[in-house]
């Protein structure tokens, strides 16, 4: 009984109470620069994805095939590659390529990268979420719209996205969501967000276990927080519905 | 008024309308009956454009309308649809259904909007709905809203496609009745319906379509009690 004892307390002192002050320091550096640069992408790249989606998705409904092809191509290729494959090809190779064609005056910052990348991506997601919630108004009410003399646009901006909007805010929410966790993948670019943070403080002194459980524990109060939010937003709206 | 000259529709490989000549005049009621399938509502889709023709020519005051270099909006405002399933639109209010198309097609002013809106809701008496959502309305409510929907864009001619098919009995009344007032104004209507009574009431002329073509036509009279083609009299015997 006596070992382990004194086991324990070497265990304690060695192990337990340096982890926890270490904890306690990545969540610290975590909260100061990456939970900001995280909700900085997670912000732009909604705002963006919403309105790239909005113009994709009316695009692949569109009649006239040219816009048609270039939204289907998009969508598809995006929706077929990894995130992770689409921050390091526009990080390092697109702009890798414009480095060195230019001779280093041109570059761009992993956080604009950062941006751009998962904007476009979200941007081929949202585009189908718009297209299920369109697809789910009545044929019938486009049909009215038009019978009283409304052109197609006035009709789509007047009838049915309103409508549409309604069931597409809960997969929009959920969006919302996954991107705060898909950014975490720009951590491989070195945008200073979260997880790069907890990889920077994991290499400084290789307490690899406290520095990601802080990264896993920020992830979830985030995602935590903001799903309830979007839930009462939603449920706000559906009241005024 | 309106006229329909060797009118073809297919849904892909299937011939729904195989060829039809109609003349419709001004100030005249006509309805449309038979069996279902027989096209009469994909006809009376044809004649506002909902569903294009595959061929033939339909022609509204000496205009064609199949025409692609024709802006189809402009032959629409003279043309009022009512629909089988009412389609209201959900999110906006009873006034707002009503207005929105004279507001935003026609370019009146909201108030201007709004005092035809109301005079028609006074109509179909509905004004003290004027500020309710859709979904409190009944089923004849709400085609009475969408019937007053169509005449806010004073229209020369009004679409019935089947308006009381939807309806519980006890509503089909007060739709015909809004309905009835109206050919005493000397509306020209097209109206697809079951309601015979209501044919043989306020139709100047009857259209029996079968297979897709009209197999007959006549006074209510004619149809109603002395049809002469053997599938009139067989559709007649199962439904009267």
């Amino acid at each position: 009984m006596g070992d382990f004892y004194i086991w324990f307390g070497g265990f304690w002192n060695n192990v337990i109470v340096p982890g926890f002050a270490n904890l306690c320091v990545v969540i610290q550096k975590i909260l100061t620069i990456g939970v900001v640069e995280t909700l900085k992408v997670t912000a732009v790249a909604l705002f963006f994805g919403v309105m790239i989606g909005l113009v994709a998705c009316l695009c692949k409904m569109s009649k006239h095939i040219i816009p048609k092809a270039i939204a289907t191509v998009y969508i598809e290729v995006i929706r077929g590659t990894p995130l992770l494959v689409q921050a390091l090809f526009f990080y390092f190779g697109i702009n890798g390529l414009l480095v060195s064609a230019s001779g280093g005056s041109i570059r761009m910052a992993p956080l604009f990268a950062g941006m751009f990348v998962v904007s476009l991506n979200s941007g081929a997601y949202v585009a189908e979420i718009f297209r299920a919630g369109i697809q789910s108004v009545d044929k019938g009410q486009m049909e009215a719209a038009r019978s009283l003399g409304m052109p197609e646009k006035l009709s789509m901006r007047e009838i049915i996205l309103p409508q549409a909007v309604r069931t597409i805010l809960p997969s929009l929410g959920n969006e919302f969501v996954v991107l705060v966790k898909e950014t975490s993948i720009l951590s491989v670019i070195g945008v200073s967000e979260i997880t790069r943070v907890g990889q920077i403080q994991a290499s400084i002194n290789y307490r690899t276990f406290s520095a990601y459980l802080g990264v896993a524990i920020v992830y979830f109060c985030l995602t935590f927080f903001l799903s309830r939010l979007v839930n009462r937003l939603e449920r706000r709206m559906a009241v005024s519905d | 008024m309106i006229e329909v000259k060797n009118l073809h529709k297919y849904f892909d490989k299937l011939e729904v309308l195989k060829g039809i000549d109609e003349v419709i005049d001004t100030n005249e009621v006509v309805c449309v009956i038979g069996p279902s399938g027989s096209g009469k509502s994909t006809f009376l889709r044809c004649l506002n454009l909902l569903e294009a023709p595959t061929k033939g020519d339909i022609i509204i005051d000496g205009v064609k309308i199949n025409d692609p270099k024709l802006d189809i909006n402009q032959v629409r405002q003279k043309m009022g649809m009512v629909f089988q399933s009412f389609n209201l639109f959900p999110h906006k209010t009873v006034m707002e259904n009503i207005t929105i198309a004279p507001i935003k097609v026609k370019g009146l002013s909201k108030e201007e909007a709004e005092k035809i809106g109301r005079e028609l809701l006074e109509r179909v008496g509905l004004l003290d709905k004027a500020d309710a959502y859709p979904r409190s309305l009944s089923g004849g409510q709400k085609q009475r809203v969408a019937i007053a929907r169509a005449l806010a864009m004073k229209p020369e001619i009004m679409l019935f496609d089947e308006p009381t098919s939807a309806l519980d009995p006890e509503m089909v009344g007060e739709v015909l009745e809004v309905m009835r007032e109206l050919t005493h104004e000397g509306m020209t209507m097209v109206i697809v319906t079951h309601e015979m009574g209501f044919a043989r009431e306020v139709a100047h002329r009857v259209l029996f379509m079968d297979g897709g073509y009209i197999v007959e036509q006549g006074s209510p009279s004619e149809i109603f009690d002395n049809p002469q083609n053997e599938r009139t009299q067989s559709f007649l015997s199962k439904v009267l």
